[in-house]
């Protein structure tokens, strides 16, 4: 589970809307479409599903969402996209009653209303599959599909219906499902379609879905779209949001963008193309390739060879697990996640113990199965951006020069005696906010006020800066808006140039193909495969689901 | 020897009673995710309340009543702090036991002067023992005889009730629409809230019952086991009871058990008291009377595996970050 969660943006997002890049003029033929926006909106029959006029939300000072108009039309998938905080989330949890709007009006098919709570949402026939999963892990799937549609005040009078009913849907919409199974040991792509289920189960007819296919493999991708475009073919609306623009161009029928809290454009999907819509989530003209130098490959610097991780319930999660990383050299690990990516970063940065299994680290050999720590493998000149910067990365309560010397804080230059050197770590966190272009430029907000691309780049500067020979970084771009993921990826790409040696654990394939020299894929603990970045998605999302296609020939 | 056995289980029924009440009010408010320190607190106020009422109404239903008003509303106390002021419900919990280990003391001593105790209730104005159906004729029969007439016959309602409680909470827990949703807002209160469900309200419900609950368990004590309201007269079994819940894994049938075994140390610590065991010589009491905490610890520490609460319980459901 813990793929999920760190997927924890949720009701948050609009908190990263406070400080955003604003560094780039946002160009004329943008501020045209602003001016349209309203009137930009396609209707794609007589009576829009969902009508949104002005609707506006705002969290104390930060103004989440801005006199939002939005038309979606009957039996269509309509796309919302944006950057993480550009209020996607706000929006639609305003439209299943969690949020109010401070003012602006909603119209359901046509009729004026108001979505005061979730029960009144799911009586106007609005059903939401959540980012993270509102389900309840102990229970049943069919105990999880009737919780507030029971049917009676004791459940054997609605268990059998429901069942009779669970199979129904499950046949109608080819979505399988054991309603007996206990949902907290499901595989994530079934409790999504746990979720789907329980809204359908209500009667929606309305179905949003908010960044569904985070933690889906790329096929199992595949079959929510085409269950979300059988749903559409038997009338039933479908708002998918996504920061995905893959996503959008592959399933949607129209696309409305959104931007700091403002709803840019709307589009019919097939009058736009990805880099129109990703010029229109940023508000300039962005690099989705990366530039990548040719350099000559060195000796290796990382050598791993037969890891075993257990993890604290006594699972193996990495299973005789070796590979090398030379100098000059970015391996990528690609993999759904939860699949013992984690868990081998935790082993090789001194965090976990491993069960066995040796590194080689600038030609010293460790033995992992010993008790290690992370400063010792910072000493040895490893160092560590961890998947999770708010669990492991930051302390968010701290202020960003606090931050930035975290694990640092022992050095010389950072002490006077026994105290911290405050003006010298002042200095330095300067400079770095400098380097780094770190906004807002100040040393003293907490790091929890950052956004989510700023807070990255505060760990990304403490750790390339200490200027380690090895970098493993986890989900550098996880919540990450685009214009700090191309900055990311370029000093990535310059850590390579001078001859370090990278190892880039993603879930995105594009950011493991666009960096990576090599890449190996790992399933259920198991590394199943390597290929070169040349190799296809779907090869490499086949690898992800654990089938090795060129060793079966 | 059969004569002794049947003696120290039928007193570990009756020791039991006060535990398994507060133990199952326990269950209800942690499994809707409400963390209740408290349940000492509600237990001596009702104990008060009843024995006052009793005396003063002269009648132990009276009594029980008054228990359950005050536990009710000590509990209402509760789910106001952590519930709508999502205050701690560690810190609120603490504050409700000494509010009571301290008012019921007070107000003993004002209306009853008899330094803070409440007159002694006369067999008339207590719950007294029940004979069942011809436990006297039975009497005679060997071995089920005596367990008949001596074990299973002759406790008092409330002992009855406690038991007769167990099947009835498994029953709402597991097989109603309200056991769903209390043990869903316990679990994950979002899943609840966006289902269309109060948390709130489920969770003041759940409160609500706990406090019910412990009013039986405080009205046991002074009205039914004792004859009158003592000082510290709970001595702990909130305490105690919170940590059987834990062995039991939050789970009813298990509940009962557990309660059982502390009631069955109890027990055997008063029987014990004063004799000789052999090898050993004379065992201090005090050795006995730490028996329960003893196991408690070692228990707790380790011996009983993996107990997971419930996912939400202590956490205030806070649905809009403002």
């Amino acid at each position: 589970m813990g793929s999920v969660l760190c997927f924890s943006w949720g009701w948050g997002n609009a908190f990263e809307t406070v400080y955003f890049e604003s560094k780039n003029e946002i160009d004329a033929q943008v501020i045209d479409l602003i001016d349209q926006k309203g009137r930009a909106t396609v209707a794609e029959s007589n009576v829009p599903a969902i009508e949104l006029i002005g609707v506006s939300k705002s969290f104390g000072p930060v103004q989440a969402n801005k006199d939002i108009d939005l038309v979606v039309g009957k039996g269509s998938i309509h796309g919302i996209i944006g950057e993480n905080g550009a209020g996607k989330s706000t929006l639609m949890s305003i439209l299943y009653g969690f949020y109010h709007a401070d003012s602006g009006t909603i119209k359901i098919d046509d009729k004026t209303t108001t979505i005061p709570d979730s029960k009144s949402a799911i009586a106007q026939g609005i059903g939401m599959v959540h980012q993270h999963f509102m389900l309840v892990d102990p229970f049943t799937v069919l105990e999880n599909v009737i919780l507030g549609a029971e049917g009676g005040a004791l459940l054997k009078d609605g268990v059998a219906n429901a069942r009779r009913e669970l199979k129904r849907l499950a046949d109608e919409y080819d979505m399988t499902i054991d309603p007996d199974a206990v949902v907290g040991e499901l595989p994530v792509g079934l409790q999504q379609r746990v979720e789907i289920l329980k809204a359908l189960y209500r009667g929606a007819d309305i179905l949003i879905l908010d960044e569904p296919t985070g933690v889906l493999t790329p096929s199992e991708a595949d079959h929510l779209f085409r269950i979300l475009r059988v749903l559409r073919d038997q009338g039933k609306t479908v708002l998918l949001i996504t920061h995905k623009l893959r996503e959008i161009m592959d399933v949607t029928d129209t696309v409305s963008v959104m931007r700091r809290g403002e709803m840019v454009a709307s589009r019919k999907t097939a009058q736009t193309s990805m880099e129109e819509l990703a010029e229109l989530m940023v508000g300039r003209s962005v690099l989705l390739e990366v530039d990548k130098p040719e350099v000559e490959v060195g000796k290796p610097l990382l050598k791993v060879e037969g890891l075993n991780v257990r993890d604290d319930r006594g699972v193996m999660r990495v299973k005789d697990v070796s590979f090398e990383v030379r100098a000059g050299e970015v391996l990528g690990i690609a993999g759904v996640s939860g699949n013992g990516q984690s868990e081998l970063l935790a082993a090789l940065s001194g965090i976990t113990r491993a069960e066995s299994g040796k590194m080689e680290l600038s030609g010293e050999s460790l033995d992992l199965s010993a008790a290690h720590n992370a400063a010792e493998m910072r000493t040895k000149g490893m160092s560590h951006v961890p998947e999770d910067r708010h669990r492991m990365g930051l302390v968010n309560k701290f202020a960003e020069y606090e931050n930035s010397i975290l694990g640092y804080h022992r050095e010389p230059k950072y002490s006077k005696g026994m105290f911290l050197n405050k003006d010298a770590i002042r200095k330095e966190a300067k400079e770095r906010i400098e380097k780094y272009d770190i906004r807002p430029p100040t040393t003293e907000m907490t790091a929890a006020k950052f956004s989510g691309g700023n807070q990255q780049k505060i760990v990304l500067a403490r750790e390339i800066e200490c200027n380690p020979d090895v970098l493993l970084i986890g989900q550098p771009t996880r919540g990450v808006d685009i214009g700090a993921i191309e900055y990311i990826h370029n000093r990535i790409m310059d850590m390579r140039a001078q001859g370090k040696a990278v190892l880039l654990v993603s879930v995105e394939l594009e950011e493991i193909r666009s960096l990576s020299d090599r890449i190996i894929v790992m399933f259920d603990g198991n590394v199943v495969g390597e290929r070169g970045p040349e190799a296809t998605e779907q090869d490499l999302g086949l690898l992800m689901a654990g089938v090795n296609q060129e060793a079966a020939e | 020897m059969l004569d002794t056995i049947i003696l120290v289980l039928d007193s570990t029924f009756r020791l039991s009673t006060p535990l398994l009440f507060a133990c199952l009010a326990g269950l209800f408010s942690e499994r809707s995710g409400i963390v209740d320190i408290g349940l000492e607190g509600k237990i001596l106020g009702a104990a008060f309340a009843a024995a006052a009422a009793a005396y003063v109404f002269q009648s132990p239903w009276i009594g029980l009543l008054a228990g359950i008003m005050v536990s009710v509303m000590l509990a209402l106390v509760h789910g106001y702090a952590s519930i709508s002021q999502r205050g701690n419900q560690v810190v609120s919990g603490v504050a409700i036991n000494f509010l009571a280990a301290g008012l019921t003391v007070l107000l003993g001593q004002a209306w009853f002067s008899q330094g803070g105790r409440t007159p002694a209730l006369s067999p008339a104005t207590r719950f007294e023992s029940l004979t069942l159906p011809f436990a006297d004729t039975l009497a005679n029969v060997p071995v089920l005889g005596p367990i008949y007439a001596n074990l299973i016959s002759g406790h008092n309602i409330l002992v009855y009730a406690s038991f007769a409680a167990v099947p009835l909470t498994w029953w709402i827990i597991f097989r109603t629409r309200f056991g769903l949703r209390l043990r869903a807002v316990g679990e994950n209160p979002s899943a609840a809230d966006t289902a269309g469900l109060s948390v709130t309200l489920l969770r003041y419900r759940a409160t609500i019952i706990c406090g019910i609950l412990c009013g039986f368990s405080g009205a046991y004590l002074s009205v039914a086991q004792g004859a009158g309201f003592i000082k510290d007269m709970s001595a702990g079994k909130g305490f105690i009871a919170l940590a059987a819940l834990i062995f039991a894994k939050w789970k009813p049938v298990n509940a009962m058990f557990t309660c059982l075994l502390f009631g069955f140390l109890d027990a055997l610590a008063i029987r014990l008291q004063g004799q000789e065991i052999p090898g050993i010589g004379e065992v201090p009491v005090q050795v006995f009377q730490a028996l329960p905490y003893v196991l408690t610890v070692v228990l707790l520490a380790g011996f009983i595996g993996r107990a997971i609460p419930p996912k939400a319980s202590g956490i205030p459901y806070v649905k809009e970050r403002t």
